[in-house]
This record gives structure tokens, C-alpha cells and sequence, in this order.
């Protein structure tokens, strides 16, 4: 299949996205932020399709949209953006306007199918480049801030006495996220980014105890669904999307019902075994 | 020089004075009881002392400064302790976490710093659970860990909210009798709040009583008695002596427990709430 271009592409692509939404994620599922991602690829609909409006390509829409949105939920603090209600108030507007830009465009109508359930096998080299681009920046704003990010996230209270400001923390990664969310929507679409940015998060963190184990399997799983995914997509003739989906839906599933052993003091383990 | 001095210190929370006008002074190595009713201050006077609350009027000096948060020679054990239920991090990288978590980039720890955890866990007795993750552990664990790592970096001043809080009684020994030993060997000077004075008499050199804004510091003779006690909770209350244990009564009902009970309750209601304000 390496023979066609466009299945090297979405290779490529797909695994730059993947690599980055099965980090970022990391930290989404640990700080129970879930929700608050899944509205902020929902603003996106509306940034992209207004995007398409007028005339620039969905992706620098999507940028905006859920920059702006990440931003602004950040600075409101942590008691709104852990708000469902608020978020899903905000949310549901986001796609009535979305649905108001198609009205007004109405030869974009394919083009929404892309950003609604992605379009992998569409990507370009041009593409390529600007996932990469923006997958170095995600990451390195990962990097800058991961440490108190872990602190703030596992033992707020204390952080704040330590001297980090839990706002500051929660502000940048909500921006990181809206980063990622564009990124991973080019991929899987809005409305399937929880296929690559909690389904391997959730799988690894229900398997891995230790921070960094965890997040080097949350991307490793990414990965493996995403390429697995296209590979299963070329064979079967299925939507790649739908395959990814099926396969972050079945690790998910299987390994948190895998019984945990790892972690539990030897003596634990010794009696079971005895016991059995 | 005095650890802790607070000169006619008023500290308010949301408009209303939870401390007013108090004016207390307390020694290195001291080992002092914070009790008094709920909403009496005893968190928002830990929270002045770090840092996250300024006082509105008078003031408030730890090792001769002004508080400022993120200061390495206090050790602090908060109230309200966030455990995300489905999060499998062990207990290694969470209390890891707190060495130098305000600093930006990765979280790597230097040789020293992992040194220096593994002697703190050590010396808790806590080695066994850094391997493990935190939401399987029981509260006693749990207590064990984070006393640790309110000790790593040698601390001077340990700060701890409630830390027998839905402990049960052997575990609530436990945590005073290492809580005690450290503070005799290392001259660390200890605020431990509770809501029973009885697990911590024999323990305690003086006890600070909380109570409608006023404090009264002294010894448990000195401040445990019913004309204190009446005037800090605004009724009347007897002490009763009884069997080596002292009860607190208001009108025939101990005052203490009926407060702990009350406590627990919120505690698990308001367990993931991080935007929590405790008094």
C-alpha cells in the first residue's frame, strides 16, 4: 500500500497527530478534563466552517476558535471550566453556529464531512508540514509547563502554597489542548477526537502506574490505532475514522477490564498466587 | 527568634473576619494543638501563615518575615486533600511531584532529590507504598505518604490540617506518635489541627484554641477550661476531667465529636470539589 502517495502522507500524518494527541491527552484524562475537550473540537466545528466561509482553509479556523475558547475557559478558572453545564451550554452554541456558516455555504457541505469525521487520505505534503510545525510547538509548551502541570493536577492545595499559579497552569495547557484538538481533528475529525486523545490515555493510564510508562504508552497506543487504523481502512475499504474509532474503543475496553497485578506489594501477590 | 508571631492580626475570608485582632507568639521546636470549632480559622490561619491570605489589618511573621507562598522551610499537609479516584499514579510520582513542582520544564528528579525521598519515605516508614498507586491505598496510607512528603526538604515548620481526619484510632496513634518523634528530634516546630484533644494530650506543649475570631495559646491546663472555652464558643461550656481524658460539653453533649462527625460527612461530599474553601 506504501506505493500511493496519499497512503504515505496519511501515514505520516497520522502519526504526528497521533504522537501528540496520546500525550496531551495524557494530562487531559489525568486532570478529569475530558469533557472540556470534547467542547473545545466542537467550537472548532464552528471556527472551521466559518473559516471555510471565508475562503481560508478550515484548519487556521479551527486554530482560532478553540484557541480563543481554550484561553477564555482558563482564565474563567477552574470552577467554570470544570463546569459540565456551562461547558455544554457553550458547546451546543458553538455547533448551532457551525450549522449557521454551512447554511450560508452551502457548496462546503463535503468539505464538512472532513471536519465533522476527518479526512486523513486527503492530506498533502503542504498539510504535513503544518501538523509537524504545530506538533513541535504543542509539544514543547508541553514540556515547558509539565511540572507544575503534574504538581497542580495531582495536589492542587499544595501546589498553590508552593507558589504555582493554578490559573497560569490551567490557562497554557487548555491552550495546548486547543492546539492538539485542531491537530487530531485534521485527522479523525471534531466529533471523533476522543478516538486518539482519551481512548490511549484512559488504556494506558488503567494499565501504568508510573508518569512517564504512562505516557510513553498513551502515545505508543495512539500510534499503533492510528496506523492500524488506515492499514485495516485500505483492506476493508471502511472509513479510516470508523477504524480507528473501533480500535481505540476495543484496547479501552480491554484493558481496563485486564486485572491489575503490577503495583501491589509482593506479600499481596504471593498470597494470591498461593491462594489460586 | 520566634517561628510564628502575629501582632493584633486580623485575617478575613470573603468579607467576614475569621481572625480578629489576634496576637500570639510561638518557639522553634514547639509542638502546638490548633482546635476549635468549625469555621473557627483553624485552616485559614495555616493559609495566612504560607502566604495565600494577607492579613487586613495587623500583622503576621514567620521566621521573622512576612509570609510568602512556596516557602522552603515550611512543610504543609492541606485539609482538603484532591484524590482523583480513577488515577492510577503511584505514590512515588505524586509526592515526587511536590519537589520543585513550581518550576517550569520536565519533571525529572536530580540524584539528590531522589535521595532525599526515599530517606523521607524511609523514615515514615513508607517505603513500601511508593510503588503503589495512590487510590488504592487506605486513608492510613494515603496520611502515612503525604506526612512524608510534607517533611521532604528538611522543613522547619510543619503545617497540618486535620491529618487524623477519617483515620481510625490506630492510625490516628500512628500519625502523632511520628508526628511527635520527628518534631522532638529534628526541633521542628508543629501547628496540628484537630478536632479531638484527647489522641494528643501528652503529646502537645501548648494548644491554641480557635473559636468567634479569638484565640487563646497556652498550655491544655492553661486554655482547656470551661470560662475559655465558653467565651470562644460564644455559650456556655463545661470541661469535664474524666479518667485521664477531657470532654468538652455544651449543655450535656460533647461538643468535639458531634463537630468530627459533621467534618466527615463534608469531607467525603466535598472530596472533588478543588474549588473547595475551607475555614
Amino acid at each position: 500500500m506504501f506505493q500511493y502517495e496519499f497512503m504515505i502522507n496519511a501515514f505520516a500524518a497520522a502519526g504526528i497527530v497521533a504522537a501528540v494527541s496520546g500525550m496531551v491527552g495524557f494530562f487531559l484524562v489525568m486532570r478529569g478534563q475530558t469533557f472540556a475537550g470534547h467542547a473545545l473540537s466542537h467550537i472548532g466545528f464552528a471556527g472551521a466552517t466559518g473559516a471555510g466561509l471565508m475562503g481560508i482553509a478550515p484548519i487556521w479556523g479551527l486554530l482560532g476558535f478553540t484557541l480563543a475558547a481554550g484561553v477564555g475557559m482558563g482564565m474563567l478558572g477552574e470552577r467554570i471550566s470544570n463546569r459540565d453545564v456551562a461547558i455544554g451550554v457553550v458547546l451546543a452554541l458553538a455547533l448551532g453556529f457551525g450549522l449557521l456558516f454551512l447554511h450560508y455555504y452551502t457548496s462546503f457541505a463535503t468539505q464538512a464531512t472532513a471536519i465533522l469525521f476527518g479526512n486523513v487520505l486527503a492530506v498533502d505534503r503542504a498539510m504535513i508540514a503544518v501538523l509537524a510545525g504545530l506538533a513541535v510547538l504543542t509539544l514543547a509548551a508541553l514540556a515547558v509547563i509539565m511540572r507544575p502541570l503534574v504538581f497542580a493536577t495531582l495536589q492542587p492545595e499544595l501546589a498553590e502554597a508552593k507558589g504555582v499559579s493554578l490559573r497560569l497552569v490551567s490557562t497554557a495547557f487548555l491552550a495546548i489542548v486547543a492546539l492538539a484538538v485542531s491537530e487530531c481533528a485534521q485527522i479523525v475529525g471534531v466529533l471523533l477526537v476522543f478516538t486518539l486523545m482519551v481512548g490511549p490515555p484512559a488504556a494506558a493510564q488503567a494499565v501504568t502506574s508510573g508518569l512517564w510508562r504512562g505516557l510513553a504508552l498513551s502515545a505508543g497506543l495512539a500510534l499503533a490505532e492510528a496506523w492500524l487504523g488506515i492499514t485495516l481502512a485500505y483492506y476493508t475499504d471502511w472509513p479510516v475514522s470508523f477504524c480507528i474509532a473501533v480500535l481505540s474503543a476495543l484496547t479501552y475496553f480491554v484493558l481496563i477490564a485486564t486485572p491489575q497485578r503490577r503495583g501491589r506489594s509482593k506479600v499481596e501477590s504471593l498470597a494470591e498466587q498461593q491462594i489460586s | 527568634m520566634n517561628v510564628i508571631d502575629l501582632d493584633r492580626a486580623t485575617i478575613q475570608v470573603g468579607g467576614r473576619n475569621v481572625l480578629s485582632d489576634i496576637s500570639l507568639s510561638i518557639g522553634a521546636g514547639e509542638f502546638v494543638g490548633v482546635l476549635g470549632p468549625n469555621g473557627s480559622g483553624k485552616t485559614t490561619l495555616m493559609r495566612a501563615l504560607l502566604g495565600l491570605l494577607q492579613p487586613s489589618g495587623g500583622g503576621v511573621r514567620v521566621f521573622g518575615r512576612p509570609p510568602q507562598r512556596g516557602n522552603p522551610q515550611i512543610g504543609y499537609m492541606p485539609q482538603v486533600r484532591t484524590v482523583l479516584p480513577d488515577l492510577r499514579v503511584r505514590g512515588l510520582d505524586v509526592i515526587a511531584s511536590s519537589v520543585n513542582g513550581e518550576r517550569w520544564g520536565l519533571p525529572t528528579l536530580a540524584a539528590a532529590d531522589r535521595r532525599m525521598i526515599q530517606d523521607t519515605l524511609a523514615a515514615v516508614g513508607a517505603l513500601d507504598l511508593a510503588e503503589r498507586p495512590m487510590a488504592e491505598m487506605s486513608g492510613g496510607e494515603r496520611q502515612r505518604l503525604l506526612l512524608a512528603q510534607s517533611l521532604i526538604g528538611a522543613p522547619r515548620l510543619l503545617l497540618l490540617d486535620e491529618p487524623l481526619i477519617s483515620l481510625d484510632a490506630s492510625h490516628q496513634e500512628m500519625v502523632i506518635d511520628l508526628v511527635h518523634g520527628f518534631s522532638r528530634e529534628r526541633g521542628i516546630t508543629v501547628l496540628f489541627s484537630a478536632h479531638e484533644l484527647n489522641q494528643l494530650l501528652g503529646f502537645l506543649d501548648r494548644v491554641l484554641y480557635l473559636g468567634r475570631g479569638q484565640a487563646a495559646l497556652g498550655t491544655v491546663e492553661e486554655v482547656v477550661t470551661a470560662p475559655v472555652l465558653s467565651r470562644l464558643y460564644g455559650t456556655e461550656i463545661d470541661v469535664v476531667h474524666a479518667d485521664g481524658h477531657i470532654f468538652v460539653m455544651s449543655r450535656g453533649h460533647n461538643v468535639e465529636r458531634a463537630v468530627h462527625l459533621h467534618e466527615e460527612d463534608h469531607a467525603h461530599s466535598h472530596q472533588h470539589d478543588s474549588g473547595h474553601v475551607s475555614i
